[in-house]
């Protein structure tokens, strides 16, 4: 046998391998039906609150007095709230400030999560700091936490997001970290260094791409507590300043008139409830998928 | 023990010094200076100037932050602006509502989910099983506020079976006082209930085929003893764990809940306090309840050795 031969039998064995490995990741991900009825419901809510001005004709802002509280009609779908405002449109311009809220939080905390908690494995110092931070920023409970700041910066979009960003930042560290030092000590690192490889090229070529995926399960349950958050600070008053909509001071409102108006607490309600159970959905199949050694175990909060 | 104590303890300390500075700095942070907020807009420059010297307002942050936790450490949480009495007290006054919701909650949970999870694990893969842990994680996707509403809409508004808000202290009659704290307290437990269901289920499974099980079933134990007596047991660490740590996501979840229930406990005192500006009592309530936390946690720790005697704690 020569020894192209020998290159082109080990080359179609690992194209062999790689196509046997996607056909076992493909029935995986067809088995997983959490995660599709998962993304299925975060895909759909999604395309409502893009395309919000199609599915409505009604303005979220304008007050009309003459038709407050009307109950769920052909022309009003959801009804309309105390400022007679068409609720479908408040509803769904809200899951727009709602689940951009709660992913731009995921986004931000993921990142400065991933900087923070690689950086902390790899040096000794910065991991001594780092981590007394996170831990002394995790005891504080996440919601007591959101509404100190929340008190501090003033009620607005932005300092939500800045106050639930700080708020989850740290669990992310955490993961990443300790992912991190596990990969830190593998066997291919030490042959990069040997090579001569830098830490920064080490750190975001090797160790990032390794722990993406716990980073990756961890986020989405950032995200799902993060559209939970933002909903209970605006409805304690503390989130989203009215008159932008958010599922959270809609249902506020809906506290002072709940004798009158059942569909104010409902609708928002409801499409609250399936963004987190979608979420979560996605975050357990996600779970499953990239690491099916842990499966069904209870998750983090 | 002891040592093991000592330790967790002694390790308690940098976190709770992290956590003072970061309540302190997150307060002080804040623009505007609070003794204008507290006069209101009629007073004059010399008034506030007055108040933000009488508070020490005017001395320079740290200094200011070695102030407050001196007497922190006396057990001294500082004065209420407003309420004209010391935040201890006012801690003091509003934490039996909590703990009272808090523990209530508890307890709901812990009946309904300790047997579901069980009853799940023992017909795993069936109707009952599946329904069960679908309704888990619904209740997983509700927040407790909402969860509130709901029920307030359907038992108070619609059914007119229960108060729609309020608190009645339990010196007033342990039925009237679990007659208004009854919709909150579900409110608040759904949650806890559904991750101890689901952590039940999983921790039986671990157990529920292992060889001891067989061994006691071809003894011919009854299978109601097997269940709990020999597996419950043993698998009782996680469920525990799970148990203890809603506990301390209760105390502050309860702060949501109260608002919308409108019980006078801590929620609602540091609700206030924030409306008010009256820093004192944001920083107490918050450290206190971290304190609260931190310590429930611990105590779940110590308990593991208790159930599981094959833990040692001294770290080894």
């Amino acid at each position: 046998m020569t020894e192209t031969q020998k290159v082109q039998d080990i080359e179609s064995i690992r194209v062999k391998y790689l196509k046997e490995q996607r056909s076992l990741q493909l029935r995986n991900l067809k088995s997983n039906r959490g995660l599709i009825i998962g993304s299925s419901i975060i895909l759909a809510l999604i395309i409502i609150a893009i395309f919000a001005p199609i599915i409505t004709e009604f303005d979220a802002y304008q007050m009309k007095a003459s038709q407050r509280l009307l109950p769920p009609d052909n022309v009003h779908l959801f009804g309309t709230d105390e400022f007679g405002r068409d609720l479908l449109t408040r509803v769904v311009y809200g899951a727009r400030v709602s689940m951009s809220v709660g992913f731009i939080v995921c986004f931000l905390s993921s990142l400065f999560g991933l900087i923070i908690g690689v950086y902390a494995s790899f040096y000794k110092v910065l991991d001594n700091v780092f981590m007394r931070i996170c831990d002394g920023l995790i005891a504080i409970p996440g919601i007591l936490l959101a509404i100190a700041l929340m008190s501090a910066l003033g009620a607005s979009i932005w300092n939500v997001i800045i106050a639930l960003t700080i708020v989850y930042t740290p669990s992310i560290a955490r993961i990443v970290r300790s992912g991190a030092l596990v990969v830190k000590e593998q066997a291919f690192i030490e042959a990069e260094y040997v090579q001569g490889a830098g830490d920064f090229r080490i750190i975001w070529l090797n160790i990032v791409p390794n722990i993406l995926s716990p980073l990756l399960v961890q986020a989405t349950y950032v995200f799902s507590s993060a559209i939970l958050s933002e909903a209970a600070l605006s409805f304690l008053g503390a989130g989203i300043p009215e008159p932008d909509p958010s599922w959270g001071n809609i249902l506020q409102a809906s506290k002072l008139v709940i004798n009158k108006a059942w569909w104010m607490t409902v609708y928002p309600g409801v499409l609250l409830i399936l963004s987190v159970l979608g979420l979560n959905l996605m975050g357990d199949g996600l779970r499953d998928f990239l690491d099916p050694r842990t499966k069904n175990y209870g998750k983090r909060k | 023990m002891l040592e093991y104590l000592f330790k967790r303890l002694l390790s308690l300390i940098p976190v709770l010094f992290v956590v003072s500075i970061a309540i302190f700095l997150i307060i002080h942070i804040t623009p505007g200076d609070p003794a204008s907020t507290i006069l209101g807009l009629e007073a004059s420059q010399q008034e506030i100037d007055e108040l933000n010297e009488l508070m020490g307002f005017n001395a320079p942050i740290h200094i200011q932050y070695a102030n407050w936790m001196k007497n922190v450490l006396k057990g001294d949480l500082g004065d209420s602006i407003f309420m004209r009495q010391p935040v201890t007290q006012a801690i003091i006054e509003h934490f039996p509502p909590t703990l009272s919701l808090a523990i209530i909650a508890q307890i709901i949970a812990i009946i309904l989910a300790i047997p579901f999870g069980i009853i799940a694990a023992y017909k795993r893969g069936s109707v009952i099983d599946t329904t069960l842990m679908s309704v888990s994680l619904l209740g997983m996707a509700i927040p407790g506020f909402l969860l509130g509403l709901f029920l307030m809409l359907f038992f108070s508004v619609k059914l007119e079976l229960l108060p729609v808000a309020g608190y009645k202290p339990l010196s007033m009659g342990l039925w009237t006082h679990l007659r208004y704290l009854i919709l909150p307290s579900i409110a608040l437990g759904t949650v806890q209930a559904a991750l101890i269901t689901r952590m039940t289920r999983s921790s039986m499974l671990d157990v529920l085929y292992l060889n001891y099980i067989k061994t006691a079933r071809s003894k011919g134990i009854k299978e109601i003893k097997v269940l709990l007596k020999h597996a419950l047991k043993n698998a009782a660490l996680p469920i525990l764990t799970i148990i203890g740590q809603s506990f301390g996501s209760l105390v502050t979840g309860a702060v949501v809940i109260e608002s919308l229930f409108n019980i006078p406990g801590i929620g609602q005192l540091i609700m206030n306090s924030i409306v008010r500006r009256d820093i004192a009592v944001i920083q107490g309530v918050v450290l206190f309840v971290t304190l609260v936390y931190v310590i429930v946690n611990l105590i779940v720790d110590l308990l593991y050795g208790v159930f599981d005697p094959r833990i040692r704690l001294d770290g080894k």
